[in-house]
């Protein structure tokens, strides 16, 4: 047996949705990271609940990126595949590298369940013309003989599969037991017998390896040395977000409340907070997606710290209520988690297209701050922003995420709440009784005193029609209009956000623009492009409302700029219409799926030499 | 926690109110700013939450806490502010098309849920502030703007809508009789759980006598019958007529025909859990039967409001993690030294 030391490797587990891919990439990915190793992983689930076992539209997959280095993106095509039936290898193939090994179940590939797969022949490796290292293991099979004892029935038995194929894979990469075993065991805490059985399973698998290596198969090791010191877990983008939320929540001393639709792929925001009531949280699953926002909206109006969650169709019927929290001047945070449009459009998969809704698909001059979180980690701190923005300002704040890093995984440093800012609100103070009008305002931030219902000597009305600044009173007065119009405005314009960065080569021949979750990509292209030999850099967004002050000083600075987002240009031209004059490139794809990182170095660079 | 000499209706009064001479609205502010006064919550405990429409512009003439919202969406806003701060006592005005069409889905949800609101149902059978186009109560056939060969559809009565999304209580008044708006309007208050009080409500302009019969003192003594709870179900100018179950229905009876005495008539019965009879009471309508007015259901019931803190209380004492940190703490976490 040879080993050899890697410094990155990407994994798929594919298999049927029943398979249990997901929790089987899960286990791998957290394993890796807890060696010390950076990980990045993107599970790429089907929208069916349950597709027809066997067929290629029930294919469920998970790629875990893991390197000794930090990794950014959860890698374009995988080094290993483990295929659990013949249609994941079917979908799936395209997503290896040339010298990809691949890991089947052999058992899962008889007659019947080729033909599920619409395959041809009785070979399928043959028929798909694939000449690379395929590890044969008769998994059902050796499930099936290590639990025969076990009193368990077939069907149960069976459902173990995934776990021997983590511990092939652990083997692969020379991983320690105990921690998968650890895993197993707190996620079967309930029903030891069924941890065990996944424990003898998981240690056959590995064992399986090692006995087939003895004819010199090659163990791969991943070395880490360069993360910083600290305390991790693995964490995704809605468990981030729902702790970011949690976490401004306590800071600023207030109620925090979640109405909520259930809507893929947010739901899992609501999954998360909903059990969080030892913490206080109150989670309201309303009736539908405007009730969500409204009532979070109301609960905004008696005091909390307010949010609704949704995807790009909720955010079409939340806009009422959003717009009434803009002249209500209420604070509420928005989470938009973005999925495939339009109107239904791609459930399970990711695009940036909402950008232009949030920011304009309102009646009337509707601004509204908008923050976008870059990765699964940034998630916490992009929702603990929101939370302190809309509170501090007294606005609605919307937070766009995206299938992509909602899902996504990455090893996340536990963070200190003691570092992070304070979260103050604007609240009437009882010397203000007395002088005090609705639409009094801080100096400062311009946001309006909050005087919430049951403070006394602060009764008042407000509502969806237009006050006076004066007085709080209903008011058609057009000089008052235009005043609050324009107050409203410079509101949200002087927020302050922090100044964009450039990261890449400074003097560079091509400035990389995002926003939001393609950070990883862009920033992957970029360094990739540069250890190349061709100078580039990027200015990603997270603050898309305001933009950072020094956005056109950054832009106007190089001259070329590449606008590449998940949609047909939206970003680019909200750029072109804030920055005049500015000369934009152009690089959209919306398939759904993240953006290959060799496919962004190749357009850049063809751009850079035009 | 109700201190009655403490308040004055004038204590709950604000604002200039807009709308026509002769709105029902004049009256049903008046009446409540006189209930308020009466059930003693301090104006600044107390928030009223409306839609839009004529009617939901009420807010602006309360000495409370006010939120004049959306279309439809008092119900959703309401439930957010009673669920996240259940101290406040919540007021949530509606008219026939906020409640009923726009805010269908809201109104049943809220009486489902059983959110401790008070909503008040002002039901004109017509849209006023849009001028005059009919309404989800508008009666089939009723021409108006929209309709100016006559409705082809039926309207819903609020309290058909009101039992069949599970409400515990129900209440019906006519806008202009004081006393009879005052009496449903503290018993709406005094129910913990959502509550409706449907206000009979003329508009002068666009539907004007659509509730004629009972408008008056006098078609009220003939064609309403006030109902209380433990009392025989009497009506007329002299208590001449009373109700009594025939089959699976009611029928009007007159005592001492046919040896009827008062010892045969029905007996209210308010906090009847099943609801039969309650609704066959509040879908009588004239001319055979008299228009229910009064407490026709007032049930006790869990609240949500109340079982969401319950449940938050339960889970602390459970669960040993209370702050953001030792959430953290319950995770599968490594140290990288």
């Amino acid at each position: 047996m040879t080993v050899k030391e890697l410094d990155q490797v990407v994994v798929r587990f594919s298999g049927d949705s029943g398979d249990g891919m997901q929790l089987a990439g899960n286990i791998f990915s957290t394993v890796s990271a807890t060696v010390g190793n950076s990980i990045c992983t993107f599970p790429d689930y089907p929208a069916d609940i349950r597709a027809p076992q066997g067929s290629l539209t029930g294919v469920s997959g998970f790629q875990v990126h893991i390197g000794a280095d930090k990794v950014f993106t959860p890698g374009d095509k995988c080094n290993v595949l483990v295929a659990m039936n013949p249609a994941a290898l079917k979908t799936q193939y395209k997503f290896c590298a040339s010298d990809a090994v691949i890991i089947v179940d052999t058992d899962a590939f008889g007659a019947k369940d080729l033909e599920k797969a619409e395959f041809k022949t009785d070979n399928p490796f043959e028929e798909m013309g694939i000449k690379n290292t395929v590890i044969e293991a008769p998994i059902s099979t050796m499930c099936k003989e290590s639990l025969k004892d076990s009193g368990m029935d077939n069907k149960s038995i069976l459902k173990c599969r995934n776990i021997f194929a983590v511990g092939l894979v652990c083997w692969l990469f020379d991983r320690k037991l105990s921690l998968a075993e650890d895993m197993l065991r707190s996620k079967f805490a309930k029903k030891p017998a069924i941890a065990d059985a996944n424990i003898k399973i998981l240690n056959d698998g590995y064992n399986y390896g090692h006995n087939i290596a003895a004819n010199g198969a090659t163990v791969f090791r991943i070395e880490s040395d360069t993360k910083e010191k600290g305390r991790y877990m693995d964490i995704n983008g809605n468990k981030a977000t729902a702790y970011g939320l949690i976490a401004a929540a306590e800071k600023s001393g207030l109620q925090l409340y979640l109405g909520s639709y259930p809507i893929t792929p947010a739901t899992d925001i609501l999954h998360e907070l909903s059990k969080q009531k030892s913490l206080g949280v109150i989670t309201v699953q309303c009736e539908d997606e405007i009730a969500g926002c409204a009532s979070a909206l109301g609960a905004s109006y008696a005091g909390a710290l307010a949010v609704t969650t949704t995807s790009g169709p909720g955010i079409c019927l939340k806009s009422e209520a959003m717009n009434l929290a803009v002249i209500a001047e209420l604070p509420l945070v928005i989470i938009d988690v973005q999925r495939g449009g339009p109107s239904t459009g791609l459930p399970t998969k990711s695009e940036q297209t909402d950008l232009l809704q949030v920011l304009f698909g309102r009646n009337g001059e509707s601004p509204m701050p908008v923050i976008a979180a870059t990765t699964p980690t940034d998630c916490f701190d992009a929702a603990y922003q929101a939370a302190k923005i809309a509170l501090e300002y007294m606005t609605p704040v919307v937070l766009l995420t995206d299938a992509f890093i909602a899902n996504g995984s990455a090893a996340w440093k536990l963070p200190n709440l003691t570092e992070y800012p304070d979260i103050k609100a604007p609240f009437v103070t009882p010397d203000m009784a007395g002088n005090w009008t609705p639409y009094m305002r801080n100096p400062e931030t311009g946001a309006r005193y909050w005087a919430v219902p049951g403070t006394e000597g602060f009764m008042h009305r407000i509502g969806g029609l237009e006050k006076s600044a004066a007085t709080g009173a209903i008011s058609n007065d057009p000089e008052n209009h235009h005043q609050m119009t324009l107050t409203r405005q410079a509101k949200v314009d002087n927020i302050k956000v922090p100044d964009l960065v450039v990261e890449g080569d400074a003097d560079a021949d091509l400035l990389v623009v995002g926003f939001g979750g393609t950070y990883g990509h862009l920033l992957s292209a970029v360094n990739e492009m540069n250890a190349n030999g061709n100078k580039a850099a990027l200015a990603h967004f997270k603050y898309l409302n305001p933009l950072p002050k020094n956005t056109a000083e950054v832009l106007k600075k190089y001259k070329k700029v590449v606008v590449a987002e998940q949609n047909l240009g939206q970003l680019a031209a909200y750029l072109r219409m804030k920055i005049e004059g500015i000369k934009l490139e152009q690089f959209n794809e919306v398939k759904g799926q993240p953006f290959a990182t060799s496919t962004l170095v190749n357009y850049f660079t063809e751009l850079i030499k035009k | 926690m109700a201190n009655e000499c403490k308040y004055t209706a004038q204590d709950f009064k604000a604002g200039q109110p807009r709308w026509c001479p002769g709105c029902g609205d004049h009256a049903l502010l008046a009446a409540l700013h006189k209930a308020m006064a009466e059930i003693g919550v301090a104006p600044h405990n107390t928030a009223v939450i409306s839609g839009i429409g004529c009617s939901s512009r009420l807010p602006y003439y309360m000495n409370t806490y006010g939120f004049h919202t959306i279309h439809g969406r008092a119900a959703a806003i309401a439930t957010g502010a009673k669920v996240a701060n259940p101290d406040l006592t919540i007021w949530q005005i509606s008219g026939d098309g906020d409640g009923l069409a726009i805010g269908g889905n809201h109104f049943i949800h809220a009486m489902r849920r059983n959110i401790d609101l008070n909503m008040i149902l002002l039901n004109n059978r017509v849209y006023g502030l849009t001028k005059g186009q009919y309404s989800p109560t508008s009666v089939r056939g009723f021409v108006s703007k929209s309709s100016p060969y006559g409705t082809v559809e039926d309207p819903f009565r609020p309290a058909e809508l009101c039992f069949g999304a599970r409400g515990h209580f129900f209440a019906r008044c006519v806008a202009v009789d004081a006393p009879g708006c005052v009496e449903v309007l503290k018993a709406a208050a005094k129910h913990k759980g959502a509550s409706v009080t449907e206000v009979l409500q003329n508009c002068v302009i666009f539907n004007d006598g659509t509730h004629a019969d009972v408008y008056t003192k006098e078609g009220r003594a003939k064609n309403a019958i006030y109902l209380k709870h433990g009392e025989p179900m009497l009506f007329g100018e002299n208590n001449e007529f009373g109700l009594m179950q025939e089959g699976f229905g009611l029928k009007v009876v007159k005592l001492g025909e046919n040896g009827i005495t008062e010892k045969d008539i029905l007996v209210h019965d308010a906090h009847s859990e099943d609801c039969t009879l309650q609704l066959k009471l509040a879908m009588m309508e004239g001319p055979d039967f008299p228009i229910a007015l009064g407490v026709i259901r007032d049930v006790d019931a869990p609240t949500y409001n109340d079982a969401v803190h319950q449940q938050i209380e339960e889970v602390k004492q459970q669960k040993k993690y209370h702050t953001f940190a030792e959430l953290l703490e319950t995770n599968d976490i490594w140290e990288v030294k």
